[in-house]
Protein backbone atom coordinates (compact mmCIF):
# COMPACT_ATOMS: atom_id res chain seq x y z
CA UNK A 1 0.00 0.00 0.00
CA UNK A 2 3.09 2.22 -0.11
CA UNK A 3 3.39 2.86 -3.53
CA UNK A 4 1.61 5.07 -5.74
CA UNK A 5 -1.78 3.60 -6.79
CA UNK A 6 -1.16 5.48 -10.28
CA UNK A 7 1.24 7.14 -11.59
CA UNK A 8 1.24 8.88 -15.29
CA UNK A 9 4.35 11.09 -16.35
CA UNK A 10 4.88 13.12 -19.78
CA UNK A 11 1.73 11.67 -21.50
CA UNK A 12 0.42 12.94 -24.78
CA UNK A 13 -1.87 12.30 -26.78
CA UNK A 14 -2.88 13.96 -30.81
CA UNK A 15 -6.39 13.14 -32.35
CA UNK A 16 -4.96 13.74 -35.63
CA UNK A 17 -2.96 17.14 -35.60
CA UNK A 18 -5.26 17.93 -32.25
CA UNK A 19 -3.15 17.50 -29.28
CA UNK A 20 -6.17 16.86 -26.72
CA UNK A 21 -3.39 15.17 -23.46
CA UNK A 22 -0.21 17.85 -23.78
CA UNK A 23 2.50 16.52 -21.13
CA UNK A 24 0.34 15.32 -18.35
CA UNK A 25 2.61 14.52 -14.63
CA UNK A 26 0.32 12.92 -11.67
CA UNK A 27 0.15 10.52 -8.92
CA UNK A 28 -2.12 9.36 -6.65
CA UNK A 29 -1.59 8.38 -2.89
CA UNK A 30 -3.40 5.29 -1.65
CA UNK A 31 -6.16 5.58 0.09
CA UNK A 32 -7.21 9.17 -1.50
CA UNK A 33 -9.79 10.72 -3.62
CA UNK A 34 -7.79 12.67 -6.00
CA UNK A 35 -9.93 15.18 -9.12
CA UNK A 36 -9.42 15.71 -12.06
CA UNK A 37 -10.84 18.72 -12.61
CA UNK A 38 -11.50 21.05 -15.96
CA UNK A 39 -14.03 22.49 -18.20
CA UNK A 40 -15.74 20.29 -21.22
CA UNK A 41 -13.32 19.34 -23.34
CA UNK A 42 -9.67 20.12 -21.24
CA UNK A 43 -8.91 16.23 -21.86
CA UNK A 44 -9.99 14.84 -18.38
CA UNK A 45 -12.03 11.71 -20.09
CA UNK A 46 -8.99 11.26 -22.62
CA UNK A 47 -6.92 11.04 -19.75
CA UNK A 48 -8.50 8.43 -17.98
CA UNK A 49 -8.98 6.19 -20.81
CA UNK A 50 -5.36 6.65 -21.28
CA UNK A 51 -4.90 4.95 -17.82
CA UNK A 52 -6.96 2.60 -18.62
CA UNK A 53 -5.60 1.29 -21.57
CA UNK A 54 -8.16 2.02 -24.06
CA UNK A 55 -6.06 4.08 -25.98
CA UNK A 56 -2.46 4.40 -26.33
CA UNK A 57 -0.38 7.62 -24.89
CA UNK A 58 1.32 9.08 -28.24
CA UNK A 59 3.90 9.97 -25.21
CA UNK A 60 4.45 9.00 -21.52
CA UNK A 61 4.64 6.39 -18.87
CA UNK A 62 1.77 5.08 -16.74
CA UNK A 63 1.85 2.61 -13.90
CA UNK A 64 -1.31 1.42 -12.72
CA UNK A 65 -1.09 -0.26 -9.24
CA UNK A 66 2.65 -1.94 -10.10
CA UNK A 67 1.63 -2.58 -13.94
CA UNK A 68 2.74 -0.76 -16.98
CA UNK A 69 -0.08 0.35 -19.16
CA UNK A 70 -1.12 0.15 -21.70
CA UNK A 71 1.31 -3.18 -21.78
CA UNK A 72 -0.57 -4.92 -18.84
CA UNK A 73 -3.65 -3.30 -18.73
CA UNK A 74 -5.76 -6.50 -18.63
CA UNK A 75 -4.20 -7.26 -15.39
CA UNK A 76 -4.37 -3.39 -14.30
CA UNK A 77 -8.03 -3.83 -14.80
CA UNK A 78 -8.83 -6.07 -12.73
CA UNK A 79 -8.21 -4.63 -9.55
CA UNK A 80 -10.03 -1.02 -10.94
CA UNK A 81 -13.24 -0.66 -10.93
CA UNK A 82 -14.81 2.07 -13.10
CA UNK A 83 -18.16 4.26 -13.08
CA UNK A 84 -18.34 5.90 -16.49
CA UNK A 85 -19.88 9.15 -17.97
CA UNK A 86 -22.46 7.65 -19.47
CA UNK A 87 -24.58 5.03 -18.15
CA UNK A 88 -23.61 1.19 -20.14
CA UNK A 89 -25.84 -1.03 -17.75
CA UNK A 90 -27.49 -3.91 -19.48
CA UNK A 91 -30.88 -3.35 -19.92
CA UNK A 92 -31.81 -6.84 -21.41
CA UNK A 93 -31.42 -8.24 -17.53
CA UNK A 94 -32.45 -7.25 -13.76
CA UNK A 95 -30.27 -5.67 -11.56
CA UNK A 96 -28.63 -8.33 -9.81
CA UNK A 97 -27.99 -9.87 -13.34
CA UNK A 98 -25.62 -6.78 -14.60
CA UNK A 99 -24.03 -7.65 -11.51
CA UNK A 100 -23.43 -11.04 -11.79
CA UNK A 101 -22.60 -11.03 -15.85
CA UNK A 102 -20.53 -8.10 -14.94
CA UNK A 103 -18.56 -10.27 -12.39
CA UNK A 104 -17.95 -13.03 -14.81
CA UNK A 105 -16.25 -10.99 -17.03
CA UNK A 106 -13.38 -10.84 -13.92
CA UNK A 107 -13.05 -14.71 -14.00
CA UNK A 108 -15.08 -14.71 -10.98
CA UNK A 109 -17.19 -17.61 -9.95
CA UNK A 110 -20.68 -17.44 -9.72
CA UNK A 111 -20.39 -18.70 -6.47
CA UNK A 112 -17.95 -16.28 -5.61
CA UNK A 113 -19.90 -13.62 -6.94
CA UNK A 114 -23.52 -14.69 -5.60
CA UNK A 115 -21.65 -14.04 -2.13
CA UNK A 116 -20.54 -10.73 -3.00
CA UNK A 117 -23.90 -9.68 -4.71
CA UNK A 118 -26.41 -8.67 -1.16
CA UNK A 119 -23.38 -6.73 -0.22
CA UNK A 120 -23.52 -4.37 -2.98
CA UNK A 121 -26.99 -4.48 -3.40
CA UNK A 122 -27.19 -3.26 0.20
CA UNK A 123 -24.67 -0.79 -0.76
CA UNK A 124 -26.26 0.80 -3.62
CA UNK A 125 -30.20 0.09 -1.73
CA UNK A 126 -31.51 -1.91 -4.41
CA UNK A 127 -31.62 -5.04 -2.38
CA UNK A 128 -35.43 -4.34 -2.45
CA UNK A 129 -35.76 -4.65 -6.28
CA UNK A 130 -32.89 -6.89 -7.05
CA UNK A 131 -35.01 -8.66 -9.66
CA UNK A 132 -36.13 -5.71 -11.08
CA UNK A 133 -35.33 -4.93 -15.10
CA UNK A 134 -33.26 -1.80 -15.33
CA UNK A 135 -35.21 0.16 -17.75
CA UNK A 136 -37.63 0.86 -14.81
CA UNK A 137 -35.19 2.61 -12.63
CA UNK A 138 -34.86 5.93 -11.90
CA UNK A 139 -31.12 8.11 -13.00
CA UNK A 140 -30.14 8.07 -9.41
CA UNK A 141 -30.94 4.39 -9.12
CA UNK A 142 -28.95 3.71 -12.28
CA UNK A 143 -25.88 5.74 -11.16
CA UNK A 144 -25.81 3.74 -7.81
CA UNK A 145 -25.61 0.52 -9.76
CA UNK A 146 -23.24 1.73 -11.90
CA UNK A 147 -21.21 2.27 -8.66
CA UNK A 148 -22.21 -0.98 -7.43
CA UNK A 149 -21.39 -2.53 -10.58
CA UNK A 150 -17.70 -1.00 -10.51
CA UNK A 151 -17.66 -2.37 -7.21
CA UNK A 152 -17.76 -6.27 -8.26
CA UNK A 153 -14.11 -7.32 -8.15
CA UNK A 154 -13.61 -5.36 -4.73
CA UNK A 155 -10.96 -3.02 -6.89
CA UNK A 156 -8.26 -1.48 -4.59
CA UNK A 157 -8.69 1.65 -7.23
CA UNK A 158 -12.08 3.27 -8.49
CA UNK A 159 -12.39 5.39 -11.82
CA UNK A 160 -15.58 7.90 -11.86
CA UNK A 161 -16.15 9.62 -14.66
CA UNK A 162 -18.31 13.15 -13.77
CA UNK A 163 -20.64 10.19 -11.58
CA UNK A 164 -23.13 12.69 -10.69
CA UNK A 165 -24.01 14.58 -13.84
CA UNK A 166 -27.53 14.80 -14.71
CA UNK A 167 -28.78 14.09 -10.78
CA UNK A 168 -30.86 15.68 -8.74
CA UNK A 169 -29.59 17.00 -5.45
CA UNK A 170 -30.47 13.89 -3.10
CA UNK A 171 -29.17 11.73 -5.27
CA UNK A 172 -25.72 13.32 -5.58
CA UNK A 173 -26.14 13.45 -1.98
CA UNK A 174 -26.08 10.00 -1.36
CA UNK A 175 -23.48 9.17 -4.26
CA UNK A 176 -21.24 11.51 -2.08
CA UNK A 177 -22.21 9.69 0.81
CA UNK A 178 -20.89 6.01 -0.77
CA UNK A 179 -18.09 7.65 -2.22
CA UNK A 180 -16.82 8.85 1.02
CA UNK A 181 -17.49 4.71 2.55
CA UNK A 182 -15.49 3.82 -0.28
CA UNK A 183 -13.03 6.16 1.22
CA UNK A 184 -13.51 4.30 4.72
CA UNK A 185 -12.68 1.28 3.54
CA UNK A 186 -9.45 1.87 2.17
CA UNK A 187 -10.18 2.54 -1.92
CA UNK A 188 -8.41 5.11 -3.53
CA UNK A 189 -10.62 7.22 -5.88
CA UNK A 190 -9.68 8.89 -9.30
CA UNK A 191 -12.56 11.67 -9.89
CA UNK A 192 -13.25 13.60 -12.97
CA UNK A 193 -15.41 16.57 -12.31
CA UNK A 194 -16.83 19.95 -13.23
CA UNK A 195 -18.80 20.09 -9.97
CA UNK A 196 -16.08 22.24 -7.82
CA UNK A 197 -18.81 21.66 -4.55
CA UNK A 198 -18.15 17.84 -5.46
CA UNK A 199 -14.37 18.20 -5.75
CA UNK A 200 -14.21 20.25 -2.11
CA UNK A 201 -16.29 18.14 -0.72
CA UNK A 202 -14.55 14.87 -1.57
CA UNK A 203 -11.09 15.37 -2.69
CA UNK A 204 -8.23 15.40 -0.78
CA UNK A 205 -6.21 17.06 -3.99
CA UNK A 206 -7.06 17.93 -6.86
CA UNK A 207 -5.33 19.10 -10.54
CA UNK A 208 -7.21 21.20 -12.62
CA UNK A 209 -6.71 20.88 -16.14
CA UNK A 210 -7.37 22.87 -18.79
CA UNK A 211 -6.46 22.80 -22.93
CA UNK A 212 -4.52 19.30 -21.91
CA UNK A 213 -2.29 20.50 -19.49
CA UNK A 214 -2.51 20.84 -15.49
CA UNK A 215 -2.57 24.14 -14.83
CA UNK A 216 -2.63 23.79 -10.98
CA UNK A 217 -2.57 20.46 -8.46
CA UNK A 218 -3.23 20.67 -4.52
CA UNK A 219 -5.38 20.54 -2.01
CA UNK A 220 -8.73 22.27 -2.18
CA UNK A 221 -8.21 24.98 0.36
CA UNK A 222 -4.37 25.23 -0.43
CA UNK A 223 -5.03 25.87 -4.05
CA UNK A 224 -7.94 28.51 -2.71
CA UNK A 225 -5.57 30.23 -0.58
CA UNK A 226 -2.40 30.22 -2.76
CA UNK A 227 -4.82 31.59 -6.00
CA UNK A 228 -7.66 33.71 -4.43
CA UNK A 229 -8.59 36.40 -2.17
CA UNK A 230 -10.32 34.61 0.80
CA UNK A 231 -13.47 36.60 0.88
CA UNK A 232 -16.14 36.85 -2.02
CA UNK A 233 -19.02 39.57 -2.50
CA UNK A 234 -21.19 39.13 -5.08
CA UNK A 235 -22.99 42.12 -6.55
CA UNK A 236 -26.05 41.82 -8.75
CA UNK A 237 -28.44 44.91 -10.16
CA UNK A 238 -28.92 46.98 -13.57
CA UNK A 239 -26.89 49.61 -11.98
CA UNK A 240 -23.79 47.24 -10.81
CA UNK A 241 -21.36 47.39 -13.56
CA UNK A 242 -21.71 51.25 -12.52
CA UNK A 243 -21.00 51.03 -9.29
CA UNK A 244 -18.10 48.70 -9.83
CA UNK A 245 -16.43 51.34 -12.01
CA UNK A 246 -17.22 53.87 -9.01
CA UNK A 247 -16.43 52.11 -5.67
CA UNK A 248 -15.97 48.42 -6.13
CA UNK A 249 -12.33 48.39 -7.80
CA UNK A 250 -10.65 50.76 -5.61
CA UNK A 251 -11.89 48.96 -2.51
CA UNK A 252 -11.80 45.21 -3.39
CA UNK A 253 -8.36 43.70 -5.08
CA UNK A 254 -10.14 42.32 -7.88
CA UNK A 255 -13.46 42.75 -9.50
CA UNK A 256 -14.99 39.99 -12.34
CA UNK A 257 -17.72 41.27 -14.27
CA UNK A 258 -20.18 39.38 -16.34
CA UNK A 259 -22.87 40.86 -17.45
CA UNK A 260 -25.19 42.59 -14.12
CA UNK A 261 -23.18 40.35 -11.41
CA UNK A 262 -19.83 41.59 -10.16
CA UNK A 263 -17.38 39.26 -8.47
CA UNK A 264 -15.31 40.97 -5.77
CA UNK A 265 -12.48 39.35 -4.19
CA UNK A 266 -10.92 41.12 -1.34
CA UNK A 267 -9.33 40.23 2.02
CA UNK A 268 -11.20 42.71 4.03
CA UNK A 269 -14.82 42.72 2.83
CA UNK A 270 -16.11 45.37 4.93
CA UNK A 271 -16.01 48.29 3.57
CA UNK A 272 -18.03 47.18 0.53
CA UNK A 273 -20.50 45.63 2.44
CA UNK A 274 -21.19 48.83 4.55
CA UNK A 275 -21.57 50.40 0.49
CA UNK A 276 -24.03 48.05 -0.05
CA UNK A 277 -26.15 47.30 2.99
CA UNK A 278 -28.32 50.12 2.78
CA UNK A 279 -29.10 49.96 -0.75
CA UNK A 280 -32.14 49.04 -2.39
CA UNK A 281 -30.48 49.40 -6.10
CA UNK A 282 -28.57 46.44 -5.52
CA UNK A 283 -28.56 42.74 -4.22
CA UNK A 284 -25.13 41.29 -2.71
CA UNK A 285 -23.91 38.08 -1.42
CA UNK A 286 -20.59 37.79 0.86
CA UNK A 287 -19.45 34.28 0.78
CA UNK A 288 -15.99 32.29 1.32
CA UNK A 289 -13.89 32.06 -1.50
CA UNK A 290 -14.37 28.60 -3.06
CA UNK A 291 -12.64 26.05 -5.81
CA UNK A 292 -15.14 27.33 -8.32
CA UNK A 293 -13.56 30.95 -7.83
CA UNK A 294 -9.83 29.41 -8.54
CA UNK A 295 -11.29 27.23 -11.29
CA UNK A 296 -13.08 30.47 -13.14
CA UNK A 297 -9.63 32.64 -12.68
CA UNK A 298 -7.61 29.82 -13.95
CA UNK A 299 -9.63 28.75 -17.00
CA UNK A 300 -11.45 31.62 -17.95
CA UNK A 301 -15.09 31.90 -18.04
CA UNK A 302 -15.89 32.07 -21.47
CA UNK A 303 -18.03 29.27 -22.55
CA UNK A 304 -17.15 26.06 -23.70
CA UNK A 305 -18.59 23.92 -26.43
CA UNK B 1 -5.74 3.97 -40.65
CA UNK B 2 -2.99 3.19 -39.01
CA UNK B 3 -0.52 0.65 -39.17
CA UNK B 4 -1.03 -0.26 -35.66
CA UNK B 5 -4.96 -1.08 -36.11
CA UNK B 6 -3.78 -3.74 -38.11
CA UNK B 7 -1.74 -5.56 -35.00
CA UNK B 8 -2.14 -9.70 -34.72
CA UNK B 9 -5.32 -9.78 -32.33
CA UNK B 10 -4.45 -11.24 -28.82
CA UNK B 11 -7.32 -13.44 -27.72
CA UNK B 12 -8.30 -14.68 -24.23
CA UNK B 13 -10.72 -17.45 -22.99
CA UNK B 14 -12.59 -14.45 -21.73
CA UNK B 15 -14.22 -13.83 -25.21
CA UNK B 16 -16.56 -16.84 -23.77
CA UNK B 17 -17.71 -14.63 -21.33
CA UNK B 18 -18.83 -12.11 -24.00
CA UNK B 19 -21.09 -15.45 -25.74
CA UNK B 20 -22.43 -16.44 -22.77
CA UNK B 21 -23.94 -12.81 -22.31
CA UNK B 22 -25.70 -13.21 -25.88
CA UNK B 23 -27.04 -16.67 -24.64
CA UNK B 24 -28.31 -15.30 -21.56
CA UNK B 25 -30.28 -12.93 -23.02
CA UNK B 26 -31.19 -14.89 -26.21
CA UNK B 27 -32.36 -17.65 -24.22
CA UNK B 28 -34.93 -15.09 -22.87
CA UNK B 29 -36.69 -15.33 -26.29
CA UNK B 30 -35.40 -18.65 -27.53
CA UNK B 31 -38.58 -19.96 -28.67
CA UNK B 32 -40.08 -16.57 -30.60
CA UNK B 33 -36.18 -16.02 -31.92
CA UNK B 34 -36.10 -19.52 -33.37
CA UNK B 35 -39.64 -19.29 -34.96
CA UNK B 36 -38.78 -16.35 -36.32
CA UNK B 37 -35.73 -17.63 -37.69
CA UNK B 38 -37.45 -20.69 -39.21
CA UNK B 39 -40.49 -19.30 -40.59
CA UNK B 40 -39.00 -17.31 -43.52
CA UNK B 41 -36.39 -20.13 -44.98
CA UNK B 42 -39.66 -22.50 -44.46
CA UNK B 43 -41.70 -20.34 -46.58
CA UNK B 44 -39.21 -20.19 -49.44
CA UNK B 45 -38.66 -23.73 -49.49
CA UNK B 46 -42.34 -24.87 -49.15
CA UNK B 47 -43.92 -21.90 -51.14
CA UNK B 48 -41.29 -22.47 -54.40
CA UNK B 49 -40.37 -25.81 -53.64
CA UNK B 50 -44.08 -28.10 -54.07
CA UNK B 51 -45.40 -24.49 -56.15
CA UNK B 52 -42.26 -24.25 -58.90
CA UNK B 53 -41.41 -27.78 -58.31
CA UNK B 54 -44.17 -29.31 -59.61
CA UNK B 55 -43.64 -27.63 -62.94
CA UNK B 56 -40.07 -28.84 -63.00
CA UNK B 57 -39.41 -33.08 -63.09
CA UNK B 58 -35.98 -32.40 -61.80
CA UNK B 59 -33.86 -30.33 -61.29
CA UNK B 60 -29.63 -31.55 -60.74
CA UNK B 61 -30.92 -34.89 -60.24
CA UNK B 62 -33.59 -34.41 -57.76
CA UNK B 63 -36.97 -33.13 -57.02
CA UNK B 64 -36.87 -29.62 -56.81
CA UNK B 65 -37.92 -29.02 -53.29
CA UNK B 66 -34.78 -31.59 -52.47
CA UNK B 67 -32.53 -29.70 -54.72
CA UNK B 68 -33.83 -26.16 -52.85
CA UNK B 69 -33.17 -27.69 -49.23
CA UNK B 70 -29.57 -27.65 -49.20
CA UNK B 71 -29.45 -23.94 -50.69
CA UNK B 72 -31.54 -22.69 -47.88
CA UNK B 73 -29.97 -24.36 -44.72
CA UNK B 74 -27.30 -22.19 -46.31
CA UNK B 75 -29.16 -18.86 -47.48
CA UNK B 76 -30.77 -18.93 -43.70
CA UNK B 77 -27.34 -19.32 -42.01
CA UNK B 78 -26.34 -16.46 -44.06
CA UNK B 79 -29.16 -14.31 -42.93
CA UNK B 80 -29.07 -15.05 -39.66
CA UNK B 81 -25.48 -14.45 -39.07
CA UNK B 82 -25.88 -11.18 -40.93
CA UNK B 83 -28.65 -9.86 -39.05
CA UNK B 84 -27.04 -11.15 -35.66
CA UNK B 85 -23.38 -9.12 -36.55
CA UNK B 86 -25.37 -6.45 -37.90
CA UNK B 87 -28.20 -5.30 -36.11
CA UNK B 88 -27.52 -7.01 -32.66
CA UNK B 89 -24.23 -6.21 -33.30
CA UNK B 90 -24.27 -2.30 -33.44
CA UNK B 91 -27.61 -1.73 -30.59
CA UNK B 92 -24.30 -3.83 -28.30
CA UNK B 93 -21.81 -1.53 -29.60
CA UNK B 94 -23.50 1.82 -30.29
CA UNK B 95 -26.22 2.01 -28.77
CA UNK B 96 -26.35 0.43 -25.41
CA UNK B 97 -22.81 0.75 -24.96
CA UNK B 98 -22.50 -2.85 -23.56
CA UNK B 99 -19.17 -3.31 -25.08
CA UNK B 100 -17.59 -0.09 -23.66
CA UNK B 101 -19.04 -1.68 -20.25
CA UNK B 102 -16.99 -4.50 -21.20
CA UNK B 103 -13.88 -3.02 -22.23
CA UNK B 104 -13.52 -1.54 -18.35
CA UNK B 105 -13.73 -5.20 -17.40
CA UNK B 106 -10.29 -7.29 -18.09
CA UNK B 107 -11.77 -8.32 -21.42
CA UNK B 108 -9.97 -6.83 -25.15
CA UNK B 109 -11.91 -5.39 -27.80
CA UNK B 110 -9.99 -8.56 -29.37
CA UNK B 111 -11.57 -10.55 -27.04
CA UNK B 112 -15.52 -8.66 -27.55
CA UNK B 113 -14.57 -9.25 -30.86
CA UNK B 114 -14.29 -12.61 -31.42
CA UNK B 115 -16.72 -13.47 -28.48
CA UNK B 116 -19.63 -11.80 -31.18
CA UNK B 117 -18.14 -13.35 -34.00
CA UNK B 118 -18.74 -16.89 -32.31
CA UNK B 119 -22.08 -15.63 -31.10
CA UNK B 120 -23.04 -14.82 -34.32
CA UNK B 121 -22.06 -17.92 -35.85
CA UNK B 122 -23.52 -19.96 -32.96
CA UNK B 123 -26.86 -17.91 -33.93
CA UNK B 124 -26.83 -18.57 -37.20
CA UNK B 125 -26.18 -22.37 -36.50
CA UNK B 126 -29.06 -22.83 -34.94
CA UNK B 127 -31.21 -21.45 -37.54
CA UNK B 128 -29.03 -24.03 -40.40
CA UNK B 129 -29.94 -26.63 -38.51
CA UNK B 130 -33.19 -26.30 -37.55
CA UNK B 131 -34.25 -26.10 -41.43
CA UNK B 132 -31.85 -29.11 -42.16
CA UNK B 133 -33.79 -30.58 -38.94
CA UNK B 134 -37.02 -29.93 -41.64
CA UNK B 135 -35.66 -31.35 -44.52
CA UNK B 136 -34.38 -34.06 -42.77
CA UNK B 137 -38.67 -34.88 -41.05
CA UNK B 138 -39.73 -34.40 -44.62
CA UNK B 139 -37.40 -36.89 -46.06
CA UNK B 140 -35.72 -34.74 -48.27
CA UNK B 141 -32.46 -36.15 -46.36
CA UNK B 142 -31.39 -39.61 -48.00
CA UNK B 143 -27.82 -39.80 -47.06
CA UNK B 144 -26.19 -39.52 -43.38
CA UNK B 145 -23.00 -37.91 -45.25
CA UNK B 146 -25.76 -34.72 -44.66
CA UNK B 147 -24.16 -35.03 -40.98
CA UNK B 148 -21.42 -33.32 -42.73
CA UNK B 149 -23.72 -30.51 -42.89
CA UNK B 150 -23.49 -29.67 -39.81
CA UNK B 151 -19.77 -28.16 -39.37
CA UNK B 152 -20.01 -26.69 -42.69
CA UNK B 153 -22.99 -24.44 -40.82
CA UNK B 154 -21.02 -23.57 -38.44
CA UNK B 155 -18.37 -21.99 -40.81
CA UNK B 156 -20.85 -20.51 -42.97
CA UNK B 157 -21.74 -18.82 -39.73
CA UNK B 158 -18.52 -17.84 -39.24
CA UNK B 159 -17.84 -16.57 -42.65
CA UNK B 160 -21.00 -14.20 -43.10
CA UNK B 161 -20.69 -13.22 -39.34
CA UNK B 162 -17.54 -11.49 -40.46
CA UNK B 163 -18.67 -9.90 -42.98
CA UNK B 164 -21.66 -8.65 -41.33
CA UNK B 165 -19.16 -7.28 -38.42
CA UNK B 166 -17.15 -5.12 -41.21
CA UNK B 167 -20.72 -3.41 -41.79
CA UNK B 168 -21.00 -2.95 -38.26
CA UNK B 169 -17.85 -0.94 -37.94
CA UNK B 170 -18.44 1.05 -40.82
CA UNK B 171 -22.55 1.85 -39.85
CA UNK B 172 -23.38 5.60 -38.48
CA UNK B 173 -26.77 3.87 -38.10
CA UNK B 174 -28.98 1.00 -38.26
CA UNK B 175 -30.52 2.30 -41.74
CA UNK B 176 -26.88 1.51 -43.61
CA UNK B 177 -27.27 -2.04 -43.22
CA UNK B 178 -29.85 -1.63 -45.80
CA UNK B 179 -26.99 -1.28 -48.46
CA UNK B 180 -25.83 -4.56 -47.75
CA UNK B 181 -28.47 -6.47 -47.75
CA UNK B 182 -29.26 -5.09 -51.26
CA UNK B 183 -26.07 -4.94 -52.43
CA UNK B 184 -25.15 -7.96 -51.29
CA UNK B 185 -27.05 -10.58 -49.72
CA UNK B 186 -29.92 -10.23 -52.24
CA UNK B 187 -27.61 -10.75 -54.99
CA UNK B 188 -25.92 -13.79 -53.40
CA UNK B 189 -29.87 -15.13 -52.38
CA UNK B 190 -30.06 -15.21 -56.57
CA UNK B 191 -26.60 -15.89 -57.97
CA UNK B 192 -25.39 -18.79 -55.80
CA UNK B 193 -26.68 -21.78 -56.65
CA UNK B 194 -30.11 -22.04 -53.93
CA UNK B 195 -32.85 -21.52 -56.39
CA UNK B 196 -31.55 -22.81 -59.23
CA UNK B 197 -27.77 -24.22 -60.61
CA UNK B 198 -25.41 -22.37 -61.19
CA UNK B 199 -25.00 -23.47 -64.83
CA UNK B 200 -27.84 -21.70 -65.89
CA UNK B 201 -26.16 -18.47 -65.16
CA UNK B 202 -24.31 -17.06 -67.99
CA UNK B 203 -20.34 -17.42 -67.91
CA UNK B 204 -19.37 -14.17 -66.95
CA UNK B 205 -21.88 -14.07 -63.86
CA UNK B 206 -20.96 -17.82 -63.18
CA UNK B 207 -17.11 -16.41 -62.63
CA UNK B 208 -18.39 -13.67 -60.20
CA UNK B 209 -20.73 -16.33 -58.32
CA UNK B 210 -17.52 -17.93 -57.79
CA UNK B 211 -16.01 -15.70 -55.99
CA UNK B 212 -19.20 -14.99 -53.31
CA UNK B 213 -19.04 -17.01 -50.34
CA UNK B 214 -22.44 -18.49 -50.62
CA UNK B 215 -21.66 -20.61 -53.78
CA UNK B 216 -18.80 -22.48 -51.77
CA UNK B 217 -21.49 -23.30 -49.17
CA UNK B 218 -24.34 -24.64 -51.40
CA UNK B 219 -21.28 -26.56 -53.63
CA UNK B 220 -20.51 -28.15 -50.24
CA UNK B 221 -24.17 -28.68 -49.00
CA UNK B 222 -26.12 -29.99 -52.11
CA UNK B 223 -24.02 -32.73 -52.73
CA UNK B 224 -23.86 -33.64 -49.32
CA UNK B 225 -27.41 -33.88 -48.44
CA UNK B 226 -28.28 -35.92 -51.72
CA UNK B 227 -25.43 -38.40 -50.19
CA UNK B 228 -22.48 -37.37 -52.51
CA UNK B 229 -18.34 -35.71 -51.70
CA UNK B 230 -18.53 -32.69 -52.33
CA UNK B 231 -15.79 -32.94 -55.99
CA UNK B 232 -14.03 -29.60 -55.10
CA UNK B 233 -14.44 -29.74 -51.20
CA UNK B 234 -10.92 -28.48 -50.53
CA UNK B 235 -11.26 -25.40 -52.53
CA UNK B 236 -14.96 -24.57 -51.03
CA UNK B 237 -14.06 -25.41 -47.02
CA UNK B 238 -10.75 -23.30 -47.87
CA UNK B 239 -12.95 -20.08 -49.54
CA UNK B 240 -15.44 -19.84 -46.61
CA UNK B 241 -11.99 -20.28 -43.91
CA UNK B 242 -10.91 -17.70 -45.89
CA UNK B 243 -13.98 -15.60 -46.24
CA UNK B 244 -14.41 -16.10 -42.12
CA UNK B 245 -10.52 -15.15 -41.01
CA UNK B 246 -10.31 -12.14 -43.51
CA UNK B 247 -13.55 -10.29 -42.59
CA UNK B 248 -12.87 -11.15 -38.94
CA UNK B 249 -9.35 -9.13 -39.37
CA UNK B 250 -10.78 -6.22 -41.17
CA UNK B 251 -13.17 -6.29 -39.19
CA UNK B 252 -11.27 -6.28 -35.85
CA UNK B 253 -8.81 -3.62 -37.66
CA UNK B 254 -11.89 -1.15 -38.56
CA UNK B 255 -13.63 -1.32 -35.24
CA UNK B 256 -10.34 -0.85 -33.11
CA UNK B 257 -10.11 2.50 -35.23
CA UNK B 258 -13.70 2.91 -34.06
CA UNK B 259 -13.36 2.83 -30.49
CA UNK B 260 -9.67 2.78 -29.42
CA UNK B 261 -9.74 6.21 -30.09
Amino acid sequence: MNAPPLTASGLRKFYGAHEVVCGVDFALRPGECFGLLGPNGAGKTTTLRLCLGLTEPDAGDISVLGRPVPQQAREARLRIGVVPQFDNLDPDFTIRENLLIFGRYFGTSDHELNARIPDLLDFAGLASRADTRIQTLSGGMKRRLTLARALINDPELVFLDEPTTGLDPQARHVIWERLRQLLKRGKTLLLTTHFMEEAERLCSRVAIMDHGRIIAEGGPRALIAQHIEPQVVEVYGEIAPDWAERFGRSHAERCEITGETIFCYTHDPAPLIADLDGRSDLRYLHRRASLEDVFLKLTGRELRD
Amino acid sequence: MTIKHWTPPQFSLRFVHVWRRNLLVWRRLAIPSMLGNLADPLLYMFGLGYGLGRMLDDVGGMSYIGFLAAGIVCSSTMMSASFEAMYSGFSRMHVQKTWDAILNAPLTLDDVMLGELVWAASKSFLSGCAVLIVATVLGLVPSPLALAVIPLIFLTGLAFSGLGLIMTALSPSYDFFMYYFTLCVTPMMLLCGVFFPLDQLPAAAQAVAQLLPLTHAVSLARPLVAGEIPPTWLLNIAVLAAYAVVSFYIALALTRRRLLQ
